[in-house]
């Protein structure tokens, strides 16, 4: 556990250290991701020293989203206020995000086949 | 007996542990509630916790930021949390490999769809500018959303509704939609519902199947790494930000 927090902190510090450098528009933590992601592909079999820690971990994501998720409390009136154009454009674009996607895989392996036979 | 009962309270409520301790013990409850349902995507955890906690804070008139005193501690975790998101990952490089560029496609497509629909509908019915910008990163993965939602300036706690919304929504309705649709693979219909639903419908995914889930936990990561690259980058070409 402790080795897992560790590793997942300092690919945390240099994610963000260099966005900060590099002016990246991209949150530290994504950088910090790929940049682990690079790791454990450079170093074969370390994953497997990292992963029940970290599903663990990740199991209990939907806790640290809690906070944020207050939050809402502070924006009742905005929401009150812009309710109809926030419920429509989350659904309709929900409903248009799994279509799409599903839809463009499906045509393309099914491309992907056809060229092969 | 015991003279400072009466400024017990007021102690209390000032201080992180208080704050910290009623944000683990709601999620504590809202993990019963959702077991209990037979995992149902209507009783979901993060809506529970949060109504109960908003209520909580209704009814003691505690401001937001004295509450984030406390929560701030679960709420830095996320940042972690995002790193670790690549240990799946790496787990799933093989697959990836062998089905990159259609499950690209469906990614940014689908991911350009969504981002496109949903500030365009919101626009039109007249939603302004802060709630369009917290709007954009709605289908991502929540750590990553949050990241991507501060850096551009929008209101994170306003994403944090949204994506909340978009994944109790997209995990519930994604069955009928792949019925509809007649999608019938698991790699198909997993990562569809990870690129929109991402946690909560990758949750779901696991449920249904493995490799669904397997596949759903890659579009999220996927489509989480590519909205936080390209978005930012796009509003800034557009000139929103």
């Amino acid at each position: 556990m402790l080795d897992t927090l560790l590793m997942l902190l300092v690919f945390q510090t240099l994610g963000e250290g260099l966005v900060y450098l590099a002016g990246l528009p991209v949150p530290g933590p994504v950088i910090g991701m790929l940049l682990l992601l690079a790791f454990l592909v450079y170093r074969k079999g370390y994953a497997d020293r990292l992963a029940p820690s970290a599903s663990q971990l990740l199991a209990h994501m939907a806790l640290l989203f809690v906070p944020a998720g207050v939050g809402i409390s502070v924006h009742f009136h905005r929401i009150a206020d812009e309710w109809v154009a926030i419920l429509v454009s989350v659904l309709v674009s929900t409903l248009v995000s799994i279509v799409v996607t599903a839809l463009v895989i499906r045509g393309l392996s099914r491309m992907r086949k056809e060229g092969k036979s | 007996m015991m003279p400072h009962l009466d400024t017990l309270w007021v102690y209390m409520a000032r201080s992180p542990l208080l704050w910290l301790t009623a944000t683990l013990l709601a999620y504590r409850i809202s993990l019963f509630i959702y077991e209990r349902s037979g995992r149902s995507g209507l009783a979901n955890p993060v809506a529970i916790s949060v109504t109960l906690l908003v209520l909580l804070l209704l009814i003691t008139d505690t401001p937001y930021a004295v509450y984030f005193d406390g929560a701030q501690f679960v709420h830095f975790l996320l940042g972690p949390v995002t790193v670790a998101l690549a240990i799946p990952l790496y787990y799933q490089l093989a697959k990836l490999r062998r089905n990159w560029f259609a499950l690209l496609a469906g990614a940014l497509l689908g991911g350009v769809a969504s981002i496109a629909s949903s500030i365009s509908i919101a626009w039109m019915l007249g939603a302004s500018p802060l709630t369009l910008l917290s709007l954009a990163p709605k289908s991502v993965t929540m750590p990553i959303a949050l990241g991507v939602t501060e850096k551009m300036g929008g209101l994170p706690t306003l994403t944090a509704v949204m994506v909340m919304l978009t994944g109790v929504f997209g995990a519930g309705v994604a069955h009928y939609v792949f019925k509809v649709l007649r999608v019938e693979d698991d790699v198909t219909s997993g990562f569809a519902l990870g690129a929109t639903a991402h946690g909560v419908g990758t949750a779901r995914a696991f449920q249904l199947s493995p490799e669904m889930g397997a596949f759903s936990g890659l579009a999220m990561g996927l489509c989480g790494i590519l909205t936080a690259l390209l978005l930012p980058l796009a509003l800034k070409l557009f000139g929103v930000i």
